[in-house]
Parts: structure tokens; sequence; C-alpha cells
């Protein structure tokens, strides 16, 4: 099962998940639902991901206590915004602060910045999460997936 | 309707969690886990002691892991509240073995008996009508008690129901508060031992 706040970055996957079959794909109202979604489906024999943009970080960060204290494994895909190639200010407070606050409520966090990383950092990030019942995130950086542009320029 | 809840919430709950069998039980933190946790200490039921605004999206995941199974999210008016857009999430899902039941109390008991909105004309029913749930209804009497135990076991639909409840003392009967411990209690319980080794 997957659970998202819908981002830029995660538009093909949404996709993806939402064509196959075997997967179910939950859209949420905020992205700290996804956290405590992800534990009720392991409570039952599931697996669930949660993906975001890092501006959702911030709306996380008690619910993710519950991913700390029970040990539940949690893997979330997020693509960042407020950092390379940034266009909107008022990302950047939240893009710079977010490895920093995943760090502190107690996720492993892990950064991707070339393609030829995201498969095996993703298999990494998944034997961890449901082979070490923690909770991991894979930042998806925006020098990766190209940084978002309102207007076009030269 | 101007009245003041009178239904004692731990009858309540003791009534409705009456002949359980199977149920899968999330309990919302404060007052509502210690409700659950006086009928007894069930490897079933899942105690939130944290996770605020979290109860019913736990319900969730868990009713769609576990779709042959009836899910009980029970939880009280200010953990709903603050999961208040869950309500939109779970109704465009919809999951049929769902159900979320409210103890409204009308105040924060926990932390000094503040006033929650529901105090003040909020109708957590009616929100969950406003955002898609397929049934929601508002209990405020004895006799509803027990239809609504059997619906919860019964009904093929979600749904969403909200008990308005006195506010009172009761003894705080706690759930254990290991979180790893009560996760593997409720895996093991559901899965099968072997779950504790995947």
């Amino acid at each position: 099962m997957v659970s998202y706040v819908p981002d830029a970055g995660h538009v093909d996957l949404i996709k993806l998940c939402e064509a196959d079959e075997r997967m179910r794909a939950v859209s949420l109202t905020t992205e700290e639902e996804g956290v405590a979604f992800a534990a009720g489906a392991y409570l039952g024999g599931k697996r669930a991901a949660l993906l975001m943009q890092s501006s959702g970080v911030g709306n996380c960060i008690n619910m993710l206590s519950l991913i700390k204290t029970c040990q539940l494994p949690l893997l979330t895909l997020v693509t960042m915004r407020g950092e390379f190639g940034e266009f909107n200010p008022w990302q950047i407070p939240m893009g710079q602060a977010t490895p920093a606050l995943l760090s502190a409520i107690g996720l492993i966090v892990y950064r991707v910045d070339a393609p030829h990383e995201v498969r095996d950092v993703l298999e990494a990030a998944v034997s961890l999460a449901f082979g070490s019942y923690c909770g991991v995130a894979v930042l998806l950086s925006q020098r990766l997936i190209g940084a978002k542009r309102f207007v076009e320029g030269p | 309707m101007i009245q003041a809840p009178y239904l004692n919430r731990r009858e309540v709950v003791t009534a409705l969690l009456a002949d359980r069998g199977d149920l899968l039980v999330v309990a919302g933190l404060g007052a509502t886990a210690w409700d659950v946790a006086s009928v007894e200490d069930h490897p079933l039921d899942f105690p939130l002691w944290g996770a605020m605004g979290g109860a019913a999206m736990v319900g969730l995941g868990l009713a769609f892991a576990q779709p042959a199974r009836k899910v009980l999210v029970i939880t009280g008016d200010g953990e709903m509240l603050m999961g208040m857009g869950s309500l939109a999430t779970i109704a465009a899902q919809r999951p049929r073995n769902l159900r979320v039941v409210v103890m409204d109390n009308e105040c924060y008991a926990e932390t000094g008996r503040q006033r929650t909105p529901t105090a003040c004309g909020a109708d957590i029913a009616a929100i969950a009508l406003a955002c898609g749930f397929p049934h929601a209804r508002t209990a405020w009497k004895s006799d509803e008690i027990e239809p609504l135990r059997v619906d919860i076991h019964r009904f093929d639909d979600l749904f969403l129901a909200v008990i308005k409840v006195a506010l009172t003392d009761d003894p705080k009967t706690l759930p254990p508060r290991d979180g790893a411990y009560l996760k593997n209690r409720m895996r093991a319980a559901l899965l099968g031992p072997q779950a504790v080794f995947e």
C-alpha cells in the first residue's frame, strides 16, 4: 500500500501505483495521516510506504513518534524542495530543515542525488525499514528530480 | 439538541466490547484508551499513548490489511477533531469493515477539562457525513448502545457513531505502555506467532 500527498516529483510513481492491481494507493489530506496508516497496515500484516514533499515533513513530526516508540517499519520517499535551484523562497525553511528534523525524531535518512543511485538506496531502505523495524526516509533531491520552474527562463 | 450528556463512558465501552469475538480495536489516546483497558487487556487492542489525531488512520491501515475482520476505532472528540481531515481520507476509500466510534464528552478531560468545539456546536457525525461517510449518527441514550454494538459486528459498510457521554472521574486503568510490546502482541494474536520473526 502507498499513501501520499502528491508532489510533482512523485507524479509518475503515483500513476504506477494506481495502475498496479496488487497495490492500493491512498490520497491523504495531510502527511501525518500516512504515518498512522502505515502503522495500522503493519499491525495487520501489510507494508505501506508514504510519499510526500519536503514541505510535508513538518506535518508528521509528532506522529513519527509512533514509529520510533513502537519500533514500526516506515518507508517514506520525500521529494525535496527548498534547495538546489529553488525559485520559491517559501520552500527554503522546511526544505533546509528536513534532514535534521527527520533525524531528530528518529528516522534514518538517506539522500539521493544521482539517478543511478536510486534503485540501490531504495532497496537498502526497504530492507532496513522492514528488516530492522525502523523509520527510513529517502530524500530525492531537487538536483535529481529537477527544480520546479514557474516561468520559462533563459 | 440541547441537553447535557449523561451516558457513562465506562458502561458504554463495556457494553460495546461485550462478545467482541475477533474484533480488532484501535483506541485513541487518553480516556478512551483507559476505557478500553478497563474492560480487559486484550491482545487484539492497540491502545495509543500518543500519536494524537492518528487513531482513525491506524484503523484504516488495519482495515485494509485485514479485510475479513471488523476494525473498531474508538476515540475521543478531541483526538478525532485533531485528525478531522482523516474523515475525508477514509470516506474516499470507504472500507466496509471500518467503524469509528467517538466518545464525546465535549472537553479535553485529561488536561483540565477545557471545552472542545463539540461543546460549542461542532457536530462530528455531521462532519463525517459531509466528508462523504455513507452513515453516521449521534447516540445520547442507553437504548442506542446495543444496536450500535450489533452494527459494529454486522453492518456491512463504513460508519461513524458519536456517543455523547458525561464528564466523569474514572479510575485510570492503564494499558501496557510499551509500544513495541503492543505491536508484537497484536501481530502475534492476529497473524500467528511467526509474525514476530518477520
